[in-house]
């Protein structure tokens, strides 16, 4: 038998795919691992998306963008909930978005920099002999760093 | 029960609310471009772990309570935050020297509160934790690296020190509404003066001796900066009742 609901879900990811993180547009909230799951509440879609960091002011405005997103797809009664349990890990973010980062110009999050130290690994040349400028960044999830070898400056997406 | 949460989670909010404000003020005027934007990134975490405590306490009052409405129309009487949050920021040292008291004290609490029985509390405090560690990390640093810096350095942070230090006590006094939720800060007290020394002697800087504390703020009675820091906070939202951005 086939089951309606799983196709049915199938198709919000991919609907879900195309929400972006404003401020990282790459990065779609799928890739990014906030999207915790997806209900049905007899006719209703609910989106069950878990914050990144507390304070992101991005958060607001994805919420707004799945609404959206849903809505041009037909699915009219829908809602966001936001779960805080258990907190958002780094470790949600999928291979794909990680290499979408690099591309971007963002080093990925990297276990073997829980915190930010020097050697990060550079997003332009490869090169581990970097020094990290300052452990806050351009938005709350990155750090900011500097390759001493091709002497770009980057951002590191924090470890979380 | 309700009620002692909800004072609870006030006085956790409005602290963390609080300081974010005061950090907030160093937007464009940080000493250099990356430290400004560290302080308020900082800022940026606080204020959001206070909306998320605001939320909470506006879901256990019921009725039309929001989160707007209890951080813009409550009076500084009602105000609960920790006396220290709320001092001056004074130069660049005395702000530092604010954020890594406290953030050494939240740091330690929250690795309690998250294993609160009421799970929402738990999921805040741990969900804070992760960023509390970074807070905790970069105060630290700069404390050493001032306090050990040049003589000039030195004697700022030996100032901020004088001054600030009458606040910390606080921190350890628990009021009623923590005592009747299980909340002992007062076992807290040896382990964070341990913590504080450690970095204070790496920043060869002296650790206080016995001095008078001032109290009050748990229990809304505030020194005279909290009624200036409201009026510029809540200012648009007295001025035009119920404007929405």
């Amino acid at each position: 038998m086939v089951d309606l609901h799983n196709i049915t879900k199938q198709k919000i990811n991919t609907v879900l795919e195309s929400v972006c993180d404003p401020e990282i547009p790459v990065l779609s909230i799928m890739d990014m691992g906030i999207v915790r799951d997806v209900l049905f509440n007899d006719d209703e879609v609910e989106v069950l998306i878990t914050p990144t960091y507390t304070g992101c002011p991005a958060m607001d405005m994805i919420a707004m963008q799945i609404r959206l997103a849903l809505l041009e797809n037909g699915y009219h009664k829908n809602k966001v909930t936001s779960i805080l349990a258990p907190a958002w890990t780094t470790d949600w973010m999928t291979q794909a978005g990680k290499q979408k980062l690099k591309t971007y110009g963002i080093a990925a999050p990297d276990k073997k920099f829980e915190l930010a130290e020097d050697g990060v690994e550079c997003p332009q040349c490869n090169s581990t002999n970097t020094k990290l400028i300052s452990e806050f960044g351009s938005t709350a999830c990155k750090a900011l760093y500097q390759c001493k070898d091709c002497k770009e400056p980057f951002d590191y997406f924090k470890c979380h | 029960m309700h009620q002692q949460l909800a004072d609870y989670l006030l006085h956790l909010a409005d602290t963390t609310l609080i300081l974010s404000q005061r950090n907030s003020e160093w937007c464009g005027h940080g000493p250099i471009l990356e430290q400004d934007i560290a302080i308020t990134n900082i800022s940026l975490d606080l204020l959001g772990q206070s909306r998320n405590f605001y939320q909470y306490a506006a879901s256990l009052i019921g009725g039309t309570c929001d989160e707007d409405q209890l951080a813009y129309l409550r009076k500084e009487r009602e105000y609960k935050n920790l006396l220290l949050t709320e001092q001056p920021n004074g130069d660049w040292g005395q702000t530092i020297l604010r954020q890594f008291l406290f953030s050494q004290y939240q740091y330690l609490l929250f690795e309690q509160l998250q294993f609160n029985k009421e799970v929402q509390l738990a999921a805040i405090t741990a969900k804070a934790l992760k960023e509390i560690k970074y807070h905790l990390r970069w105060s630290s640093e700069w404390v050493i690296r001032l306090g050990d810096g040049t003589a000039e350095s030195k004697s700022r942070m030996s100032k901020a020190i004088d001054e600030l230090w009458p606040y910390t006590g606080e921190m350890f006094t628990t009021a009623d509404y923590e005592i009747a939720f299980g909340i002992d800060t007062a076992a807290l007290k040896n382990i964070w003066e341990e913590k504080v020394r450690i970095i204070f002697n790496a920043a060869t800087l002296p650790v206080p001796e016995k001095v008078f504390m001032q109290t009050g703020g748990k229990q809304g009675i505030h020194t005279e900066h909290l009624g200036f820091i409201l009026s510029e906070l809540q200012y648009v939202q007295r001025a035009y009742p119920n404007s929405k951005w």
